[in-house]
This record gives C-alpha cells, structure tokens and sequence, in this order.
C-alpha cells in the first residue's frame, strides 16, 4: 500500500475569544499556515477535507462557509468535502482519499469558536431529542458521571486526576499557541470551583476559538517534494454504542481504534515503542482511562503541548494532537521530548468519547 | 483595532420528530401505566431502557417487551453547580440507574435527596410526575428507595 506523509502543518493560536475574525478568516490563517509550512501553494493542493459542526457553528452546511477560506474555489478550483466530526476523522478520510489514487494532496482543516455558540444547549442537544434532551444533561455533566464510574472501578482518585491538570497546565505555560498559558499548581486545582462533582473548573477544557491544518501527501509527492515530514505508520477510527448501553469506565472504541493503529504499524509494545504522544482530554480522569486503553499508562511523554486543558477548538482538538506530534517527530515542539522516533496522537468526539481515533506517525527510515 | 462588531441572533426551528412505535409504547406506558418498559434481544438477551427497536451488539430487531423497575441501582451520580438553559430544575441531580431486570443504564434526574446522601451502588425507585403527558419527565425523578 502507498504511504502518506504529513508534509505541512499550521494553527492559529487558541483564545477564549478571537472576536477580530470569523471562523472562516481562522480556516484560512491554518491552511495559509500550513502551505507556507509545506512550502506549497494552494495550486499544489487537489483536494480539501474540512471538519466542522453544523450546531457550533450556528449554521448548516458549516464546511462550504470555510470553503472559499480553504481555497476551494482558488485557480481551477478543487474537490472539498466535509466530516461532521473531529478534526482527526476528517484526516483520516483525507488520507483515504490519497490511498484511493485519485488525488495526491489533501488540506485537512478544522475549526471552533466555541465563544461564539452556547456549549451548553449544543452538547443537550447531543442526546435524543424524543426521550432524553428534556432532562438537560449536557456534555460536562454526562462527563462527570463517567468521572465518577471511572474513579470508582480504577481505583484512581481526584488527585490523580489534579496531578494530570498541573502536568498539562506546565507544558500549556510553554506552548505559545495555547489559550492557558498559567500554571496551575496542585493545591489551586484542588481549589478550584465544583462544576459537577467530581469534576471541578480545572478539570475541564476551556472552550477555545482556533482553526488548525495539515497537509497530507502520497509518498511519491512527499519523496519528490522532500521538506519536512513525518510519516502515517497507522491509524484506526472506531465508534461506541451510545451513552448508557456501554461501560462508562473503559472505552472499547479506543482500544479497538488503537488495536487497528497498532496492527498497521507494526507495534507490539506501545509503551516502549512510542515515545511521545498526544491525547485528547475534554477532562483530567480522560487522560488516564484514554492511556489505559492506549497502553500508554506509564507513558511519561504525554500532551507535552499541555493538550485539551489548555486550548480545545472543539472541532479542531484533535487535529490539534496530530500537529503536536508532527512536531515532535520534527524536534520543533514547544516542550521537546528528546529522540522522538515514533509519536501517537488521539482525537475524540461525542459523550464521553463516543468515536476515538488514533494516528501513529513516525519519522523517515 | 477597529471596533468588531458582534452580530446576535439565535436559531429558532421548531421540530415535530416522531417518537416511532417503540418509544412510543414507552413512552405511553409511563403516561398511561406508570410502567417503565424495555425490549430484549433475542440474541444477547441484553434489556434495553429506553427501548430500542434493534440491538446494537447484535444488529437484531428487539422483539420482547418486558416491565422493568421502578426500583434500581444507581451506577453514577453528579450534581450540575452551574446555569443553563436546558436545565428543568435548578442545580439539577443527575444519575445513571440500572433498572431492576434491565441492562442498561437509564440517566435520569434523581430528588429527594441531597447529592452527599447519594451512594454508588444504592437503591433508588422512580418516583412518577402527577401531571403526565408522554414524555421522559413523566419520570419526576429517583429517589433513594424506602
């Protein structure tokens, strides 16, 4: 099978309200971001994948109002199409879209303003709107009551859970991309406010305006071209049953998603065989059940970007990962991790991580 | 900069989405019956609440009807500390229930209580609206069972 290569990557940087620009004037910071990355113009590229919400952004058919902003219509003008999910799934129907042979550059885009909409009345609108909107449960509390379960069967406990908000806060201070850029030490995140038990304001992402690329090339383009890139090794897409019909307190998506991943790049042992990767955490106690399905539980390079906790465009979260650990492969990260040969990197979307997808990508040789 | 202005506005399209048969014959049955029901798969025999006309693990229409509860376990609880508009109550008690002879979790609204009361694992029962009309809040919410 041919392989694909990340050969460009470009985000804004992530605030709690960009109010100088539209979502689609963040689409073409990214994309422009990523060319000037790759080194290509946007003549160079194909096709163009966008990732967005119809519901977040306040509109329907949310991917053709980024359109122009991607260079759909630039020049001779290109193929666009859109996932209605995280920025992840959309690269992976990116790279399908290379492996089908009928294009050899894809721009992945995606994009939040998580400012501009109300979180609340988006994520209720989630669940079924015949039998389960009207209780107005939303995604941070449906969150906290997988906290809970999950607290409960791991064994882990609250301060595990700070332990991961203080990590992710260190490395957010050093990313200039992200929106928290304050530590938070372990006593102020034990501190802060209860949102919904056991859950409280430091255990949350904040909600973020940003957009974030990446570029994404046949071997033959990323060979000849050369430049920087790093290579997709693997990478699997897996969805869960809906809320209340799965254990709360693992995710067989993600081990599925992961197994896929794992299988494709040939990794036995993940612990030893990755050395640095990105999860998507929407809260604290994600980061440990996500790497403990991922394998990763002593995995001590983990969101060195500070991850969710520290910027989450919701749509763009994951996409987010994926650059971060790019970057890593490419020794450009904020916070390096040293050696990288070998990076994963994780997207969710839905409840309580509904669909998990997960990306390993690897250095030349 | 320049002042930016912000446009508001808000998205109001009413909706009139059929509940279908199954979820109909629920929720009738909490407005006429005060019963909560479920369906099985023939399958797995896994019991599901709300029910579902087809099995997910199995991909097989759920067939069998059976009552469930009032009475169940409560796997999950939390309390929402903050506003919104899409909350029925203030600060309301979320749990996830197990219904007795259901396998499924139901998350519901719990009352009657105060959430440091709550216990992983008690027993709770539905306790029905007086005023019913076909929907999941024919359910007022569970309390810890007597």
């Amino acid at each position: 099978m041919e392989r694909v290569a990340v050969i460009g990557v470009g985000q804004t940087a992530f605030e709690a309200e960009r109010r100088g620009s539209t979502y689609a004037e963040l689409v073409h910071e990214a994309a422009s971001a990523a060319l000037d990355d790759a080194g290509l113009d946007i003549s160079d590229v194909d096709n163009i994948v966008t990732a967005s919400n119809d519901f977040w952004d306040g509109r329907t058919i949310s991917s053709m109002a980024v359109g122009d902003a991607a260079g759909a219509a630039a020049g001779e003008g290109r193929s666009i199409s859109t996932v209605e999910g995280d920025g992840t799934a959309a690269a992976f129907y990116g790279m399908s879209r290379i492996l089908s042979g009928a294009y050899r550059t894809t721009l992945v885009v995606a994009h939040s303003k998580a400012s501009e909409g109300d979180g609340r009345l988006i994520t209720n609108a989630f669940f079924d709107p015949v039998c389960e909107r009207a209780l107005g449960l939303d995604a941070v509390s449906a969150a906290a009551l997988q906290a809970r379960i999950f607290l409960e069967h791991s064994g882990k406990t609250t301060e595990d859970c700070a332990r991961i908000v203080v990590k992710n806060r260190s490395h957010g201070a050093k990313n200039p991309k992200a929106q928290l850029r304050r530590p938070l030490s372990a006593r102020e995140a034990a501190a802060s406010p209860l949102v919904a038990p056991p859950l409280r304001s430091g255990d949350i992402a904040p909600g973020s305006d940003g957009a974030a690329a990446v570029i994404l090339a046949g071997e033959d383009f990323a060979k000849r071209r050369g430049g920087k890139r790093v290579w997709v090794e693997g990478v699997g897409l897996c969805a869960d049953a809906p809320l209340g019909q799965r254990n709360l307190w693992e995710s067989r998506a993600l081990r599925d998603a992961a197994k896929r991943a794992y299988a494709m790049a040939g990794i036995n042992d993940p612990g030893r065989e990755i050395d640095a990767a990105e999860v998507s955490e929407q809260f604290s106690y994600q980061e440990l059940l996500w790497l403990d399905e991922l394998g990763l539980a002593r995995c001590e390079r983990v969101n060195l970007s500070g991850g969710c906790l520290c910027a989450h465009a919701v749509i763009a979260a994951g996409l987010v990962r994926l650059i971060e650990a790019a970057l890593q492969l490419r020794g450009e990260a904020a916070t390096q991790a040293p050696a990288v040969q070998r990076a994963l990197a994780h997207g969710q979307y839905g409840l309580c991580g509904a669909s998990h997808c997960v990306w390993i990508l690897g250095n030349d040789g | 900069m320049d002042e930016i202005l912000v446009h508001e506005s808000r998205i109001a399209v009413p909706y009139a989405w059929s509940a279908g048969e199954v979820l109909s014959r629920f929720l009738k049955a909490l407005r006429d019956e005060r019963k909560i029901l479920a369906t099985r798969c023939p399958s797995c025999r896994k019991a599901y609440v709300p029910p579902r006309k087809t099995c997910g693990n199995c991909f097989e229409a759920c067939g069998e009807w059976l009552e469930v509860g009032p009475r169940g376990t409560l796997l999950s609880f939390t309390q929402a500390l903050y506003d919104s508009p899409a909350h029925p109550r203030p600060s309301p008690i979320y749990g996830l229930i197990r219904l007795e002879g259901a396998d499924t979790a139901l998350a519901h609204l719990v009352g009657e209580s105060k959430l440091e009361n709550l216990r992983l694992g008690m027993s709770v029962e539905a306790v029905f609206s007086e005023s019913r009309s076909g929907s999941i809040l024919d359910i007022l919410h569970f309390r810890p069972a007597s």
